[in-house]
């Protein structure tokens, strides 16, 4: 497939190719490294280059995620769902844009980028339909055997980092990290290793539709040089191990790193890409999910008049 | 400019919200099937403003023949509707709740006019909160095997939806936004002293895109709604408004397979313990009675306070509704605006008339009453008793009937002592006895230390006389899922 | 005993003016209003006896204790409530013009910093005296607010005009320092001139709860004020934290004498909110209902935009009325308010927005 960004009639205006920078508290910088890394299209054809996160970058990371949580868990589920909502209708006007960085990716026809992306908007609504739900579905009052009052309510645990599925470079991207922030969390994303691209377009449709800085921090880079230090980072709750489904030793690395601080571990599961259409459960919502249960006296109505 | 030393108070200068957003037609026709159109008899009926009693509008009166029609269309409507994937339906539905958002301040105004309650309540009270109930049941469309009413469960057909005045587009979104979640469709005829905004709903739902016979609109009267009920093609029946005619309702779908809701009238108790915290009780009170001129289903109209801090507690009261401003419902300072007509006017002076009869003593702040509309000045009756009239009957207007309690469990028998069941209020520091109280009330809405708040997620509706079934949340669902 | 205070509101009467609840029977009634406000005041003594107002719940630390935590309590969610739907008043026209210049006059224009020199409160005080030079109707602040030691300056940049000197004192803005000297402090800003002091109480000893050294900390200071200086206790809500604590600091302040109670220094991150203050002023409305005491109320630091004063103009107005509607009762503690005040006031006589190359430096 000829790039699209090449006009080959003479006398062709020449295009401004786009510089691609990490996604991290609301900005867009470089990597601190002042790495980069070639990202090529399916058939080998140079792209862009991608910033090489370093360790340090995902520090900085962790750090800005940590600072929006309290905001992001403390906004109403209304306001969240307003928010990722507002995801969807950014991206159904960038649409055209991320047909292409899927098409190149992934050697992908249009029409069948745009298939991806369709489902990818969607999944965004979906999961902004979520956040004002999910309390009323795995929530609810125990009636405990005894006089008190006892509410079972899920609370987002924090920090969460997501190794993006490396194949699906924007429908599983979506499909991972829009449950984590619809909870409530705030998210660390590795980008597809060969496919970052479109995960790096993401951030300019995220700080355009109101979500705070530093609810979503996407990194690319190699996996493997990345992902350990956030797998072992002691202020990170949870792991989405997506990314790291192809190498079971990388994963199984991972998981034995995050148990330093009993992180919650979502492990790989083999999902082709077509799988990633179907309509998700509520298990990567779930997973990153605590349960606080309350408890409270109900004074209790004596036979002698009121005890209470 | 020299500071004024003027001889009152901190005078609020006319601060109206401009009409000019709103471009109110002469006349709007019947929305069936897509279209607006002519009553197939042709009759029209004018709505009011209630405030200066201008007409707003002519509007074409539905008869048995557009009810026929619009049922068909509903009815032709419903087999695409409900085969739509649900995560379609959601983004039609999360469609009109952002439309809705823009266009909140011309609906604002809408409302305030064709209503008579102050902008003040529109713009931020009843505008968000039909903005809200639209996404939150956009949201649940795709997502029905989740409700825990099976994986599949499936919606029941067209569904005829009868709405009070009170709350027009409220009521409208609370009953179009789960029957359209869940794939029905439906009919639905809004209040005869308030058929404006559910005609500009109707254009929305063009704006839209929504299939046309999804939603249907028919403006009329008691015998409009009463024949959409008994229409044979219609599965489910959605109601709200008073308990009589509620009753009369349930009689007509009595053998048949309809299903039916009833969100009915209330006397709520507003209960104030001795270790209130009395401010915040006063405010809850006010609102409680006052909010939208006390004509809300769910009002704390009776003031149950705890004999030992009556004194205190009125003293507060009194002093805080004289800070109450009524007048032009279109001035953004404007706490009570007008009565929604002059049958309801006519109503809450006869039971007014009747507490005065009975003994309990009166009271309003002083209040000048403007000229032309339908006016009531906020009042409170204290001395009331159980025994009188004005603590049995619903007068669905600005007044409190204030009674006492001696202990809690006087408190809760007192509350519980009446034929409706829709809401109370608790107020004490202390929670053992919230949830105590509120474990022994018969009544479907709990406020503790506070009142009359509402959200799509929580679901509302009474006990006993004030109805059956809930709206809002995930039980909200079951009445248009056939389980 | 609110009957005296709110007689308009026992008669279900034909008032033809429509809101105005809270009014007086006649212009000359604003004045004889006055007149008794200031009896009270020199009749009132101002060294601390026996004649203060619920003297007996401070007989001991635990008979203190009791009163204040006896205090009813605050619903968090509707005390805030109450304040934003206050915030929701449009003040517009004449409405906005009186607030606009009633703001004005309660400013007590403050320069506390390290920094401060005889030249910068000189200019301070030339603005409290003057504020806007291209229109002379704008009324003077009520008071400029200093550190101690440049209470002479301020004293002879302000000689002439109604502008009051305030000064902080006993070791403002933390307070933790031993009495005496905490006292003399006072002692020095009261002989320099000053007409108002600005104390601060110590808040360590309040979350320790020991109420009763708080209030013979203020008594003393009180004392110490004599008969020629008013007394503004400052609480720093943000460090007292809840709206409970608020309500019993108030309580304690004005029964140990306070002439105006304050929310705080303006020093730390949060300082006063129309909920807040809202508190305060019931706290005053409930004390002199129960007392005939009036204490003034002075919100402090955040407060920048008209728009916020003017909320804060509202919540007075709708919480105790016009009686506190006056600089003698009423103060808004700030320094850069003043300048959106005049463009404020700019825009409404000319028309024109205003810019700050129309409102002085100070």
């Amino acid at each position: 497939m000829s790039d699209p960004r090449v006009d080959t009639r003479p006398d062709a205006r020449l295009s401004v190719f786009k510089t691609y920078k990490l996604y991290v508290g609301g900005k867009f910088p470089r990597s601190e490294s002042g790495r980069v890394y070639e990202v090529s299209d399916a058939k080998g054809k140079w792209l862009a280059n991608a910033p090489l996160s370093s360790r340090k970058d995902a520090r900085d990371a962790v750090v800005a995620a940590r600072k929006a949580f309290g905001g992001w868990s403390g906004a109403t589920a209304y306001n969240r769902g307003q928010i990722l909502y507002r995801v969807a209708e950014m991206l159904e006007g960038r649409k055209e844009q991320f047909v292409r960085e899927v098409a190149d990716a992934e050697g992908l026809s249009k029409p069948k980028a745009t298939a991806q992306v369709d489902a990818a908007i969607d999944r965004w609504v979906w999961y902004a339909g979520w956040t004002d739900k999910i309390a009323q579905v795995v929530g609810g009052g125990n009636p405990v055997a005894g006089p008190y009052f006892n509410l079972s309510s899920p609370e987002p645990t924090g920090v969460v980092v997501v190794l993006a599925p490396q194949e699906s470079s924007f429908l599983g991207l979506v499909s991972v990290l829009a449950p984590v922030i619809a909870t409530g969390n705030t998210a660390i994303v590795i980008a597809s290793e060969k496919s970052p691209l479109p995960a790096l377009s993401l951030g300019e449709v995220l700080t355009t539709s109101d979500v705070p800085g530093g609810v979503v921090n996407i990194l690319s880079g190699r996996t493997a040089e990345i992902a350990p230090s956030l797998a072992a980072h002691q202020d990170v709750n949870a792991i989405d191990l997506a990314g790291a489904g192809a190498d079971d030793g990388l994963a199984k690395e991972l998981e034995i790193a995050a148990a330093d601080n009993l992180k919650r571990v979502l492990r790989p599961q083999t999902v082709d890409n077509a799988e990633w259409f179907a309509t998700p459960g509520i298990e990567r919502m779930t997973a990153f999910l605590e349960t606080k249960t309350v408890w409270h006296p109900t004074g209790s109505l004596g036979a002698s008049g009121s005890s209470y | 400019m020299t500071i004024e030393k003027r001889s009152s108070a901190f005078e609020y200068a006319p601060a109206p919200e401009s009409r000019a957003v709103v471009d109110i037609a002469p006349s709007y026709g019947l929305f069936i099937d897509g279209e607006f159109t002519e009553a197939a008899e042709g009759r029209v009926f004018k709505t009011v403003s209630p405030s200066t009693e201008e007409v707003l509008s002519e509007v074409a009166q539905a008869g048995e023949a557009d009810v026929e029609r619009a049922v068909k269309a509903a009815r032709k409507a419903f087999e695409k509707w409900s085969a739509l994937p649900g995560a379609e339906r959601a983004k039609y539905l999360f469609r009109i709740a952002r439309i809705i958002q823009e266009r909140s301040r011309e609906l604002a105004v809408l409302e305030t006019l064709d209503n008579g309650k102050p902008i003040k309540e529109t713009r931020d009270a009843d505008l968000p909160l039909v903005a809200a109930h639209f996404f939150y049941y956009a949201g649940w469309a795709d997502k029905l095997g989740h409700a825990g009413f099976g994986a599949n469960p499936k919606p029941l057909g067209v569904a005829g939806q009868v709405i009070p005045w009170n709350f027009p587009l409220l009521m409208l979104a609370w009953k179009i936004a789960p029957a359209l979640a869940t794939g029905n469709t439906v009919v639905l005829k809004p209040a005869e002293t308030t058929p404006l905004s559910a005609l500009f709903f109707a254009d929305i739902c063009r704006q839209a895109g929504l299939p046309k016979g999804v939603v249907n609109i028919l403006p009329g009267y008691g015998d409009t709604g009463a024949a959409l009920i008994a229409h044979p093609d219609v599965n489910k029946v959605a109601f709200t408004g008073s308990t009589a005619v509620g009753k009369e309702i349930a009689r007509t779908v009595a053998g048949t397979r309809k299903k039916v809701t009833l969100e009915l009238g209330g006397k709520g108790a507003n209960i104030v313990f001795d270790d209130a915290p009395i401010d915040q009780a006063v405010e809850g009170i006010v609102t409680g009675i006052f909010f939208n001129q006390g004509q809300v289903c769910c009002a704390g109209s009776r003031l149950l306070v705890q004999e030992s801090i009556q004194e205190e507690l009125l003293d507060s009261l009194k002093r805080r509704l004289s800070t109450l401003r009524l007048g032009d419902p279109l001035d953004k300072n404007t706490d009570i605006g007008a009565i929604n007509s002059a049958e309801q006017l006519a109503r809450i002076t006869s039971l007014v008339e009747a507490g005065e009869a009975e003994g309990a003593e009166r009271w309003s702040p002083a209040c000048e009453l403007p000229s032309s509309g339908y006016w009531f000045a906020p009042t409170l009756f204290t001395n009331v008793t159980q025994a009188h009239t004005i603590a049995r009957d619903e007068i669905f207007g600005p007044v409190l009937s204030v009674l006492t309690f001696r202990t809690p469990d006087e408190a809760v028998a007192k509350a519980n002592n009446t034929q409706y069941g829709l809401s109370a209020g608790i107020w004490t520091e202390k929670g053992s006895r919230i949830l105590a109280v509120a474990g022994k009330l018969r009544a479907g809405v709990i406020w503790s230390n506070t009142f009359n708040k509402f959200d799509p997620t929580s679901p509302f509706g009474g006990y006993k006389e004030s109805g059956f079934g809930r709206e809002g949340g995930r039980h909200g669902l079951e009445a248009y899922l056939d389980v | 005993m609110l009957q005296t205070h709110f007689p308009e509101c026992f008669e279900a009467s034909t008032d033809p003016s429509p809101h105005r609840h809270l009014i007086s029977s006649g212009f000359l009634g604003l004045y004889s209003r006055y007149a008794r406000r200031y009896a009270r005041l020199v009749t009132m003594p101002t060294t601390a006896s026996t004649a203060l107002p619920l003297k007996d719940v401070t007989a001991s630390d635990s008979t203190l204790r009791r009163f204040l935590h006896g205090l009813p309590g605050v619903d968090a969610v509707g005390l805030e409530a109450r304040a934003a739907s206050l915030g929701t008043r449009s003040i517009k026209t004449t409405a906005k013009a009186y607030a606009i210049d009633l703001a004005i006059s309660m400013v007590d224009l403050t320069t506390l910093e390290g920094a401060d020199t005889a030249g910068k409160v000189r200019a301070l005080g030339a603005k409290a005296v003057r504020p806007d030079p291209t229109d002379r109707t704008a009324p003077a602040t009520a008071a400029v607010c200093v550190y101690p030691d440049m209470v002479a300056v301020a004293k002879e940049a302000v000689a002439g005009s109604t502008v009051k000197v305030a000064s902080v004192a006993t070791a403002f803005p933390a307070g933790r320092a031993a009495l005496p000297v905490k006292l003399a402090d006072v002692r020095d800003a009261v002989a320099a001139g000053a007409d108002e002091i600005d104390m601060v109480i110590d808040r360590g000893a309040f979350l320790a709860g020991n109420y009763l050294k708080v209030y013979e900390e203020i008594v003393a200071v009180k004392e110490a004020c004599g008969a020629s200086a008013r007394l503004k206790v400052i609480f720093e809500t943000g460090e007292l934290s809840t709206y409970d604590n608020i309500r019993r600091a108030s309580w304690l302040g004005m029964i140990a004498g306070a002439d105006f109670i304050k929310t705080s220094t303006g020093k730390v991150a949060v300082n006063a909110t129309p909920a807040n203050t809202l508190l305060m002023l019931e706290a005053v409305r409930d004390f002199r209902a129960q007392t005939g005491v009036q204490v003034g109320v002075k919100p402090a630091g955040g407060i920048r935009t008209t728009k916020d004063a003017v909320k804060f103009l509202v919540v007075v107005n709708e919480t105790v009325g016009e009686d506190w509607l006056d600089n003698h009762w009423f103060r808004f503690g700030a320094s850069s308010l003043l300048n959106d005040l005049l463009m404020q006031r700019q825009k409404l006589t000319t028309g024109r927005y205003s810019g700050p190359d129309y409102v002085t430096v100070d």
